[in-house]
């Protein structure tokens, strides 16, 4: 077996481990850490397909290259927006929870100091 | 000379690669955190010191020499922060690990 | 003889590597607290980086390791701490046993099919290598990844510039109306004397010129404008963090300049495409390299402040004037 096939049998296992854990884990800010692991896995992809790719006296065909870099910027920005937006729910709610109908007003028992 | 030169490397980047794995043994097995990063720094300064000391003759140029010695001192200095951060936070009582 | 004994021992190494992956990845999935699976993450993206350096994508591995691992991290981190008082209680929200086999089943056939892809490769191997190739003299860029970023690709950099600065507006629309253009979050508190504020004080001169250092390799060698401005970002959330400078208002005019002159520069030039040369983002031959590196030094400074800016979170203070 070589390296490539090896790196692109744990890419899916990634894929599939990531998406396991966006579905399952209740916590958003987990749900948003197992999407970006499952991201991982699918830039690992890329670089498999590139890697199979040499050409042209390159170690590694640089279009999948670049668009991963691409997408890895991509990703943290959604990232941040996703992370901003859960922050705002604790703030308002007190909770950090996707449960439809969960009370909507201020919790006075959590603490919302924050820091 | 060549050849002198590969058994210092192998010699070198073997104990470094030793002291990795006593750190890590401590790591997993000591009882408290402050023992822990006692065997934590000892792979990052001796283990990545021995590493690079010994890659050295291997490098390419005057200035990939540099770049090695540099990247030691770096995980130094961030090593040595780091350890004093988690042991402040220990004594204060913080998070848990 | 040796080449052999040097290929196995290659693929010992990559086997341990993908397995050490897989490991580290359940170990953040399955966690017991968010804490532990965030420091389970950011080993995963370090340990990503290494990968990509065995799959010889250096310029990934610098960006996964600078932006995937590191200004994700910090994210994160920050976010786990502060939702701690409420992890219990979400977390006691677990789905019950059938969804989450249903969910299992899923992930295991998306999974398997995957790896169907993988084994299954297509013959011969489609590479877009040769073409990139092609007008690499021209372009004097001898990193074929920058060409493709800049030149051949430059509308999806454009784009991206775009998404970065609406994500930044999409986080600062969420303060508080009474806070915009405020100063983000609170003002860490300074501590001048300690190991914190010393690593604050010594990295930075380094941290920078090794950042300028990969922009400019970039041109010829791993590296470029996302991982130099990741590593510059990274130097100013460390003096921040550290409480030596506080964080910027977000609506001072220094601060709205350097975020768009990165992506107003580059769109400047790819409009100048249609009366000097052939058309949008199109470059003059004779003129190619310089603009490239014009655009990559303005895309630095704006992807660094964007980054910043973006780990800092909405503003949470009122502006003062």
């Amino acid at each position: 077996m070589s390296a490539e096939t090896l790196y692109g049998l744990c890419a899916a296992a990634l894929v599939g481990l990531g998406l396991f854990g966006s579905i399952v884990d209740p916590q958003p800010l987990r749900k948003i850490l197992a999407f970006n692991l499952l991201g991982g896995g699918v830039f690992l992809l890329f670089g498999v397909i590139a890697r199979r790719g040499a050409a042209a006296g390159m170690a590694a065909d640089p279009v999948p290259q670049a668009m991963v870099i691409t997408g890895i910027v991509v990703a943290f920005s959604a990232t941040a927006l996703a992370v901003t937006l859960l922050l705002r729910l604790f703030e308002t709610t007190g909770q950090a929870t996707l449960r439809t109908g969960a009370p909507a007003r201020p919790d006075p028992d959590s603490d919302r100091a924050g820091s | 000379m060549r050849q002198v030169l590969d058994i210092f490397t192998v010699a070198a980047v073997s104990a470094g690669a030793l002291f990795f794995l006593v750190g890590t043994v401590g790591l997993l097995r000591f009882p408290d955190p402050l023992t822990r990063l006692h065997a934590l720094t000892k792979a990052d300064n001796l283990g990545l010191g021995l590493v690079v000391l010994g890659l050295l003759p291997q490098a390419e140029g005057f200035l990939a020499g540099v770049k090695l010695v540099a990247v030691w001192l770096l995980a130094q200095l961030a090593g040595a922060t780091v350890t004093q951060l988690v042991a402040r936070a220990v004594r204060r009582g913080g998070p848990p690990a | 003889m040796s080449t052999g004994f040097a290929l196995d021992a290659g693929l010992v190494l990559d086997a341990g590597l993908a397995a050490l992956v897989l490991a580290v990845a359940v170990g953040a999935i399955v966690a017991g607290t968010a804490f532990a699976a965030v420091v389970g993450f950011v080993t995963y993206g370090l340990l990503l980086a290494l990968v990509w350096v065995r799959l010889a994508a250096v310029d990934v591995a610098l960006t996964e390791a600078a932006i995937g691992s590191g200004v994700t991290g910090a994210v994160l981190i920050a976010a786990a701490a502060r939702l701690r008082p409420a992890e219990a209680r979400s977390a006691a929200e677990r789905p019950g046993v059938p969804l989450r086999l249903a969910a299992a089943v899923l992930s295991a056939l998306v999974a398997a099919g995957l790896a169907m892809l993988v084994l299954l490769p297509s013959a011969p191997a489609p590479s877009l290598g040769p073409a990139a190739a092609v007008h690499l003299p021209e372009l004097a860029i001898g990193n074929p990844v920058t060409a493709v970023l800049l030149a051949y690709r430059a509308i999806d950099t454009l784009l991206e510039k775009i998404v970065l600065l609406l994500a930044l507006l999409g986080v600062w629309s969420l303060a508080p109306d009474r806070f915009w253009g405020g100063a983000p979050g609170q003002p860490h508190a300074a501590q001048q004397d300690g190991a914190l504020a010393l690593l604050a004080r010594l990295l930075p001169p380094v941290g920078i010129v090794v950042g300028v250092y990969i922009l400019w390799v970039g041109a010829v060698a791993p590296g470029g404008a996302f991982q130099g401005g990741a590593i510059l970002a990274a130097m100013w959330i460390l003096v921040m963090i550290a409480g030596l400078r506080d964080a910027p208002a977000t609506g001072g005019r220094r601060v709205r300049l350097l975020l768009v002159v990165g992506p107003a520069v580059f769109l400047a030039v790819g409009l100048a495409g249609f009366v000097v040369a052939d058309g949008f983002l199109a470059y003059p031959a004779s003129y190619a390299k310089p603009l490239i590196i014009a655009i990559e030094v303005v895309l630095t400074l704006s992807i660094a402040v964007i980054l910043g800016l973006l780990a800092s979170g909405p503003p949470g203070r009122e502006r003062q004037r």
